[in-house]
């Protein structure tokens, strides 16, 4: 067991754990925040995606050592008060959710991505996305919503 | 519209939720018979709380399909009241009407029409009771005629709405009565909100991450639990030693015949606690089939018919002997997995003799029913709540989850959490049934076709007749020995009965030196069925681009219909010369499934159903040796991802002068015919396999 200081959503959170649990597991089990998904325990899907210093990183395989120090940003960690972020707004705008269990990894994929290349392509956008699974496979319509997103940060910008 | 949080409602905090209103004076669980999911009464049904909040019961649950928003809408629109002052509860065995499960596409067509008729019920009673209101002061001119506007009916300055109908004895009274038989909800020519594009209503709880899915429910005290799989398929356990865990700090191991787990306070610790005890499980296997060998196997282990299964025309034995030309061909469709994003998931608490399961099933009765049997206790204390779940696409029918659970809570003395891994997913849920199917059939002198023999061995009959004008026919489902442990999977057979019917009655057009459109056609006296396929070809632009022919593509079509819905695809795809894999370039899709109750919903249904479609299409495929799966990983595995996209166009036609029809299923059944034919088309070559390949 080790004393493990993580930056989560801006907060420190000081947490007793074995060093080398996935980071995954931590934020559902000891930190309480669920919107993280656990989908294949292997990097493979994408559902469990964070930001580590604003890169997304899959938390399935990442140790909770590994994300000491630095910043993590969880799905809870996007909306301001009572405002989504204007990605989330986007998939809610466009209606691209289905069963919903890959949107907070598909969000966050699309934070990532949009702040890399904020007018993307649809090559960009594809292939950005292309390791975020979604069984409801409602392809079509999260490409409409990262489009969307696109398209407004554009305006803002 | 607010979404009850069904992770910690009980029957007081659903008083708080649904406001103080008529309904809810019974304490007791209301019975079977009234969980039936008839008709009913409508106190089963609706509540409608003082605070003028309409909250409607439904023991269908949601998982990604809509239903939720559907009947919040269907509800919404007889009661005439915005949509967000209608409140739903599904899927509870304590609160809800069972309603049948989630399955067959069945909410659209089954439960929508009982929520219609209860909310038009209501809407009824508010007419009648506002106008004894303001007939009492002076009665209404003969000319008067109340309209329900807004939730509330107003008549000389004065309004009476739900809020007011919440509190009269009329509405008590009505609520114990069965309803109306001759309730008439609203044509569909006068919706105002059905049959308009309306986003999902619970969407903002699953972009902010606050929706708790079944893996996410949390209740004090509880612990992670893991279950010690066999290795392979049979295998069955010999001997254990569970000493070495229960020394590890937290952990609670049991036994229970080949039933072993363990329970610890995180997921780390009761998988290093498993772990320790699968490291002393001695097993003993059995051989199993492999995949090589399946399509033999299926036709080897064939069961003979009890009750002659086939569906028929004329004499297919005259009709083949008397045609001009004759062909046959064989199919295969291999073993698929839902792999649903969420997998299985439950948490079990105990308490004072009574169990509550919080599970992604779409099947809540019968998990009751097969808790309060495995665990030896009555099912009305059993409590089944199933939260909107990850997405199930048929696979979620059962309970294996919660059952595990509920076991170890008990033996843990706390709430027990029970995810399956990936791998457990992979392996232990059931799959989708493999399909050997046969056909052979004949043209006549004027090439049209004669007869039709069509045998389906293991995986269904779902979708098994032909729609096509052919005067000798014959259907039929054999059923085998499967391999693997299969059960549903969305549209059931109709995906492999519709890869094998579509992709040969190409063959049947080239045969017949027919263009594949025109070939359909001319079999086809199904209005609707002509109408999908005359638009999909229309939008593709199919007469002009067949004509063209750009080397290593192609082009195909395909139709078909199930659930009393009706749909069918063009597509092109590219062929791959080295490795003959098709890439799907475009895909022009047009479906039909009477009056649509929401388009947005149905877009959405109908695009993902064409997307999860192209996955068994074009890769996936269980592959199995010696018991055990050797492709079991989504890196292995793979199913459809944002490369696989194609150009993809859905034209869904809507007919308010036909019944509205479920549409999650349907919209899967055409992709892979189509790239079937589109690879035919492209190489000239048959394809006959699911995933499709272009042979050498």
């Amino acid at each position: 067991m080790a004393t493990i200081r993580l930056s989560v959503n801006g907060k420190t959170r000081s947490v007793d754990t074995e060093p080398e649990r996935p980071l995954l597991e931590v934020l559902r089990e000891d930190l309480g925040l669920t919107g993280t998904k656990y989908g294949c325990g292997e990097g493979q899907c994408g559902s469990c995606t964070v930001l580590l210093d604003g890169a997304p990183a899959v938390s399935c395989v990442t140790t909770v050592r590994a994300a000491e120090g630095r910043k993590i940003v969880t799905i809870e960690g996007l909306a301001e008060g009572g405002t989504l972020h204007p990605v989330q707004q986007a998939f809610l705008d466009e209606g691209a959710v289905q069963c919903g269990y890959c949107t907070p990894g598909m969000v966050l994929r699309t934070v990532a991505l949009l702040q890399t290349y904020p007018k993307p392509t649809d090559a960009q956008i594809v292939d950005g996305l292309n390791g975020n699974l979604c069984r409801c496979s409602d392809y079509h319509r999260i490409m409409a919503a990262v489009q969307r997103a696109a398209a407004g940060a554009g305006k803002k910008g | 519209m607010s979404i009850v949080n069904q992770s910690a409602v009980n029957r007081r905090e659903f008083l708080e939720i649904a406001g103080a209103g008529l309904l809810i004076v019974a304490t007791a669980p209301w019975s079977d018979a009234q969980r039936g999911g008839g008709a009913g009464t409508l106190e089963t049904r609706l509540h409608i709380g003082e605070d003028g909040f309409i909250t409607v019961l439904s023991g269908k649950i949601e998982e990604g399909q809509g239903a939720l928003t559907e009947l919040a809408m269907a509800a919404a629109e007889e009661l005439r009241v915005p949509l967000d002052r209608v409140r739903m509860v599904m899927g509870d065995t304590d609160q809800t009407p069972a309603d049948g499960g989630t399955a067959g596409s069945g909410t659209t067509p089954r439960t929508a029409p009982l929520v219609r008729r209860a909310a038009a019920t209501a809407r009824d009673l508010l007419l009648a009771s506002a106008g004894r209101q303001f007939g009492q002061q002076s009665p209404l001119g003969a000319n008067v005629r109340l309209e329900v506007i807004d939730g509330a009916v107003q008549y000389a300055g004065k309004k009476y709405g739900y809020a007011d109908l919440a509190h009269s004895p009329e509405l008590a009274a009505a609520y114990k009565e069965a309803l109306p038989a001759n309730i008439t909800v609203t044509p569909a020519k006068d919706w105002q909100l059905l049959g308009k594009p309306q986003v999902r209503l619970d969407i903002r709880e699953l972009v902010t991450g606050a929706h708790r899915f079944p893996s996410d429910i949390v209740r004090p005290g509880m612990l992670y639990g893991c279950v010690l799989r066999a290795p392979s398929y049979g295998a069955t356990l010999g001997g254990v030693d569970l000493s070495e865990a229960q020394k590890m700090p937290g952990v609670t191991a049991v036994q229970d015949g080949d039933f072993v787990a363990c329970s610890a306070p995180t997921t780390f610790a009761a998988r290093k606690a498993l772990a320790a005890i699968s490291a002393t499980a001695q097993w003993k296997t059995v051989e199993q089939p492999s995949s090589d060998e399946l399509f033999g196997y299926l036709k080897q282990h064939a069961k003979p018919q009890e009750r002659p299964q086939a569906q028929g025309r004329g004499s297919v034995e005259k009709g083949l002997a008397e045609s001009r030309t004759r062909l046959k061909a064989s199919y295969q469709v291999p073993y698929v997995q839902h792999a649903p994003m969420e997998p299985r998931a439950a948490v079990a608490e105990w308490q004072d003799g009574r169990l509550t399961v919080w599970t992604g099933t779409s099947n809540p009765a019968s998990v009751r029913q097969q808790l309060a049997e495995t665990l030896g206790v009555a099912q009305d204390r059993v409590r089944v709540l199933v939260p909107h779940f990850g997405g199930g696409f048929g696979g979620k029918h059962t309970g294996e989850a919660a059952t595990e659970a509920a076991r170890l809570a008990r033996e843990a003395g706390h709430p027990v959490a029970v995810r399956w891994t990936r791998a457990e997913e992979f392996m232990w849920a059931y799959f989708r049934p493999a399909a050997l199917i046969e056909v052979e059939a004949g043209l006549d002198a004027g090439n049209a076709i004669s007869a039709w023999d069509f045998t389906n061995y293991n995986s269904g009959a779902a979708a098994l007749d032909t729609p096509y004008r052919i005067p000798n026919t014959r259907a039929r489902f054999v059923a085998s020995d499967p391999p693997l442990r299969q059960s549903s999977y969305r549209v059931l057979a109709a995906t492999a009965n519709n890869f094998a019917r579509e992709a040969f009655t190409d063959e049947l057009a080239e045969a017949a030196g027919k263009d594949p459109l025109e070939f359909r056609l001319s079999h086809l006296d199904n209005e609707r069925m002509r109408n999908v396929l005359n638009a999909a070809a229309q939008r593709f632009g199919w007469v002009e681009r067949r004509k063209k022919r750009r080397p290593g593509t192609g082009i195909g079509l395909a139709c078909g219909t199930e659930k009393n819905s009706v749909v069918a695809a063009c597509c092109e795809v590219e062929v791959d010369r080295v490795s003959g894999a098709p890439r799907l370039i475009e895909v022009v899709q047009a479906f039909e499934c009477g009056a649509i109750l929401n388009p947005a919903n149905l877009r959405s249904q109908v695009e993902g159903a064409i997307m999860m479609g192209v996955g068994p299409a074009l890769r996936e495929e269980i592959l199995f040796q010696d018991g055990k799966l050797t492709n079991a990983r989504f890196a292995t595995y793979r199913v459809p991802r944002f490369r696989d996209l194609p150009k993809l166009d859905v034209i869904l036609l809507d007919r308010k002068d036909l019944e509205s029809a479920g549409a999650g299923e349907t919209p899967i059944i055409v992709i892979a015919p189509a790239i079937a034919n589109a690879v035919f088309h492209a190489t000239g070559k048959p394809v006959h396999t699911m995933p499709i390949r272009a042979s050498g």
